[in-house]
């Protein structure tokens, strides 16, 4: 083995890397956070593009599809000749009925292969309300042909089509959600941890008193109180803010110990001392060194909003239909027949647990990255 | 007592005690993200029964890492590469009662960090003294039931006899009334009384090797004195081998029968301690005693300076300063008593001239300086500051806003060049921050002054973009200097802004605030533990003991002849960088009333 003498002192007297930069290679050595940083990018991508990545419109029903089961998707097609091509396709299903039981059941109809498309052309809608698009990411390749690869609802709609609107809506809350709680938490953190004494004692004293009360009960009670009459767009604000009301103590209390402990060092008495305002101390001088663990908590905080609205929506007192969201779909699933007759409606709660761990890997991620001097062998 | 010290340094005696340890071609390596670090590299050490090898160096040297590789506990992901260490157990006086006068060699390096073999050897032939006393005791158990257990996991002893033995170490390393303090907790003891206990411990298996890494380095020089000279008195009775680890000079001499001088990872000079302190034969070794004793005597710039511009009237007169920090409320429990920090204190700081600050660590010191910054509420007494239109102000009771414009006159250096400078911004933006803050500069002419101010403190401009974390402790002080004299003040308080620094640094930095103080007409509140550089830096020097000033004087007046006792006992417990010169035997202790 060949030992290259290498002194770390020199190194770091070369090199000038920010702490950004630091930060992102302690990342990058955190398998599980960077694949968890792909999917959670991904995830956001189709929720922002949802009507390209939707097959189908979410809404649309059909008597005949009603409980239509997933169908598998074949890349080789073969052909009765033997001879075979690379296209997309599902096998069609029929619709029989029991003689008897006048029961409904689908049967896969071995002639009929349904042809898709990559990029191909549909019914044109407006992508986030602002430009038309002919174009989705698949379709079938003759147009009015359905298909279903997660199945189809209680209505014959179409669940990818409706998962990939829920994720809009669900990853969304989250965002909106945090960003109100990381308002009031800087803030009221900010003041407790930058002046102690009184003052810190009084926030901290409510911040566990919010603690303290039961979350659901809490939520119900709010959500239950809004009033019916509540356009979608008003309720999922409302609903937000009821979510961000009791989160944003976790954030306050983050923030509080990084500015005690900040407070201490002698770079900020230093900044007191050149005769810097209290602000300036506290957005140029101290802020800084938060942002990187401000990052990391709001994006373990991300995952409770959504698993939040997720549980107030499947209770029924969150968002209600037509608004679409991973806990509206879910509530589909609440009785026993959904779980013997069609199974693939679970599929939302999939999704759910795939955003909830890929956001808590790269919290977890961050965390640890957002604190590149305090590691060792570096 | 010179000549029988004398005599023990002859060469044939030394030869005749017996090897015990021998470190031979010793390198260790440290794999890391960008390839191996070998911070031990080559070294060769033999220390003898009854003998004390000194190993010196600066931060950073692997002078630690030696040490832990020969009891094979380096931090990971460090491992030995190369070299052996081997353990002459026919040497030792339990080794040769168990082995009946057989040779037995034990190779250390050759066992695995974990095996049993090796930890049978740690504690019980070889134990180790570590520098921070505070963290190497545990904190949930008694210092009985910790010296209790290292003397039952080597020797087969009753638990009740085990207490005794305990209880005995205790009175051995001097702990006043052992009896009880057999049972109390490490939180209860101070740091000099937690690194008796360490040694105690350390003792407690009679090792025929005690390495002791920077034993008092966290201690104040009069607790440095004590255990330097506990560590001594047992030496003699036990007749251990020492492999004393330091950064300071001053103990080698005070200490040290043979020095190992290292400088990155390799052993650069080694010998009989005369030898290497009249006749070093390496550079380093030279420039480190270049620098050790540049600071034990007035810096001959200082003096020049003074006699071609003696100090003016009075800049800054701090009288009956008082500062009383409130006793803890506590739930449950009457009050914490107040702590009285600066307990009325008149200085007067002249134009032009380095006031020292001397005292031990509690003195009062630092809040002392923190005071004259504003930085305290709930001040008694006056601070009169005297502007350069002669008018006088009393800095006490200001507000933050009458205060900004005072603090661009009055600045300040701080003790850590490692939490002073804020790691989120770049040089340029640190030094540039005052300026900008109190509207005087910005863009381009904040720029080149920025370069300038840079330039004045020997930096090159193009550390402007760079972040604090790129730069070493020294450089990074001359950072924080370029920040302070970036608004042209006329008083600069500096906090201990040498004592992180290794002592080759040391008078760089110094020699820089000289140079700043000729250049821009500064005068230092300088505060420091260290009567070395005060006697170096400062023209008069104000000792404090428990927040008062009990003396006050020209600096050499106060050195050659203190009048206070504990001026006297603080003196003579420094170490000197002379081997000739030892006597910490004969210091003065104080204490209070005598």
């Amino acid at each position: 083995m060949s030992v290259a003498v290498t002194d770390p002192r020199e190194h770091r007297t070369a090199e000038q890397a920010s702490q950004w930069k630091l930060m992102w290679w302690a990342f990058r050595r955190h398998r599980l956070a960077r694949w968890s940083l792909y999917i959670v990018v991904a995830l956001y991508a189709i929720g922002a593009l949802a009507e390209f990545f939707s097959p189908f419109d979410p809404d649309a029903a059909s008597a005949r599809d009603v409980f239509h089961p997933p169908q598998a998707i074949n890349f080789i097609d073969t052909a009765p000749d033997g001879s075979w091509t690379i296209r997309p396709w599902v096998q069609g299903h029929r619709l029989v009925r029991d003689r008897f039981t006048l029961e409904q059941s689908f049967v896969v109809d071995p002639n009929r292969k349904i042809y898709l498309s990559f990029f191909g052309k549909a019914e044109p809608v407006k992508l986030a309300g602002l430009f038309t698009i002919e174009r989705r990411f698949l379709t079938a390749a003759e147009q009015g042909e359905r298909f279903f690869l997660f199945g189809a609802d209680r209505l014959g709609r179409d669940m990818l089509s409706r998962v990939i609107h829920g994720t809009r809506i669900s990853l969304s809350i989250g965002l909106v959600g945090v960003a109100m709680s990381l308002v009031l938490g800087l803030l009221l953190g900010g003041i407790s941890g930058y002046y102690g004494g009184t003052v810190d004692m009084a926030i901290q004293r409510v911040i566990e008193f919010i603690l303290s009360l039961p979350t659901i009960p809490i939520w119900l009670g709010l959500t239950a109180a809004l009033p019916q009459d509540w356009s979608p767009l008003t309720r999922y604000f409302a609903i937000t803010i009821i979510l961000s009301l009791v989160t944003w103590t976790e954030l306050a209390r983050v923030v509080r110990g990084r500015f005690l402990a900040l407070r201490g060092e002698d770079f900020v008495t230093a900044a007191r001392l050149d005769g810097c305002s209290q602000a300036r101390i506290i957005f140029r001088h101290m802020l800084p060194s938060l942002a990187s663990h401000v990052i990391a908590s709001i994006t373990l905080a991300v995952p409770l909003m959504i698993l939040a609205e997720t549980s107030l929506s499947f209770l029924g007192l969150g968002l209600q239909p037509p608004t679409i969201s991973w806990g509206v779909l879910l509530k589909e699933a609440q009785n026993i027949r959904s779980i013997a007759q069609a199974p693939w409606l679970f599929i939302p709660g999939g999704a759910v647990c795939l955003a909830v761990l890929a956001l808590n890997f790269l919290g977890d991620g961050l965390r640890d990255a957002a604190d590149p001097y305090a590691q060792d062998g570096r | 007592m010179p000549d029988t010290m004398q005599a023990a340094w002859s060469p044939g005696e030394a030869e005749a005690a017996p090897v015990v340890l021998e470190v031979q071609g010793l390198a260790v390596d440290f794999p890391s993200r960008r390839g191996v670090f070998r911070a031990v590299d080559g070294v060769d050490l033999v220390l003898r029964s009854g003998r004390t090898l000194a190993v010196v160096g600066e931060s950073g040297s692997g002078k630690s890492v030696t040490a832990r590789a020969i009891l094979q506990i380096l931090d990971q992901p460090g491992r030995i590469a190369a070299g052996r260490v081997l353990l002459h157990r026919h040497h030792t006086t339990k080794g040769a009662a168990a082995s009946g006068g057989a040779e037995e060699v034990v190779e250390l390096s050759a066992l695995a960090p974990r095996s049993a073999a090796i930890r049978a050897i740690r504690g019980r032939d070889i134990a180790m003294i570590f520098q921070e006393p505070m963290s190497s005791l545990s904190p949930v158990h008694t210092i009985g039931a910790q010296i209790i257990e290292a003397i039952r996991l080597h020797d087969r002893l009753g638990k009740r006899a085990a207490r005794e033995r305990a209880i005995d170490l205790l009175r051995q390393v001097e702990i006043p009334r052992p009896e009880t303090a057999v049972d109390r907790y490490t939180f209860e003891f101070s740091g000099g009384m937690r690194q008796r206990a360490m040694i105690a411990m350390a003792l407690a298996c009679n090792p025929s090797v005690l390495i002791a890494d920077e034993p008092t380095t966290a201690l104040d020089v009069t607790t440095q004195a004590e255990i330097l000279d506990l560590i001594r008195r047992l030496q003699a009775s036990h007749g251990m081998a020492v492999m004393l680890i330091t950064h300071d000079m001053g103990v080698v001499a005070e200490m040290a029968d043979e020095v190992a001088v290292m400088r990155h990872g390799q052993v650069v000079e080694r010998g009989p301690i005369l030898d290497v302190f009249e006749r070093p034969q390496h550079d380093y070794t030279r420039m480190l005693l270049g620098a050790v004793r540049a600071l034990d005597r007035p810096s001959p710039r200082r003096l020049a300076m003074r006699a071609a511009n003696p100090p003016g009237a009075p800049l800054l007169r701090i009288e009956a300063l008082r500062k009383v920090f409130p006793g803890q409320r506590r739930i449950f429990r009457a009050a914490a008593p107040p702590v009285i920090a600066v307990d009325d204190v008149t200085l007067e700081l002249r134009a032009g001239e380095t006031l020292g600050v001397v005292g031990e660590s509690g003195s009062g010191k630092t809040t002392l300086g923190r005071c004259v910054m504003g930085l305290f509420d709930g001040l008694g007494g006056r601070i009169e500051y005297v502007g350069r239109d002669g008018s006088q102000t009393n800095l006490l009771g200001l507000r933050e806003s009458a205060l900004r414009p005072l603090r661009r006159e009055i600045r300040m250096v701080f003790q850590d060049p490692f939490s002073s400078l804020n790691p989120r911004m770049t040089v340029e933006q640190i030094i540039g921050e005052p300026m900008l803050v109190n509207g005087m500069l910005s863009g381009a002419a904040l720029q080149r002054r920025v370069a300038e101010l840079l330039e004045m403190v020997g930096l090159p401009a193009t550390a402007m973009e760079r972040y604090p974390h790129a730069f070493s402790g020294g450089q990074r002080q001359r950072i924080g200097i370029a920040r302070a004299i970036a608004l042209d003040p006329r008083v600069i308080v500096a906090d201990e802004p040498t004592s992180a620094l290794d002592v080759s640094l040391r008078s760089q930095v110094l020699d820089l605030l000289l140079d700043l103080q000729q250049r821009l007409g500064l005068s230092f509140i300088f505060i420091s533990h260290d009567i070395g550089v005060i006697r170096y830096f400062c023209d008069r020097v104000a000792v404090m003991y428990r927040g008062k000033v009990v003396e006050i004087g020209e600096t050499e007046a106060v050195c050659t002849a203190p009048q206070h006792a504990y001026t006297r006992a603080l003196l003579s417990a420094v170490p000197h960088p002379d081997p000739r010169r030892r006597g910490l035997s004969g210091r003065h202790r104080y204490t209070e009333g005598a």
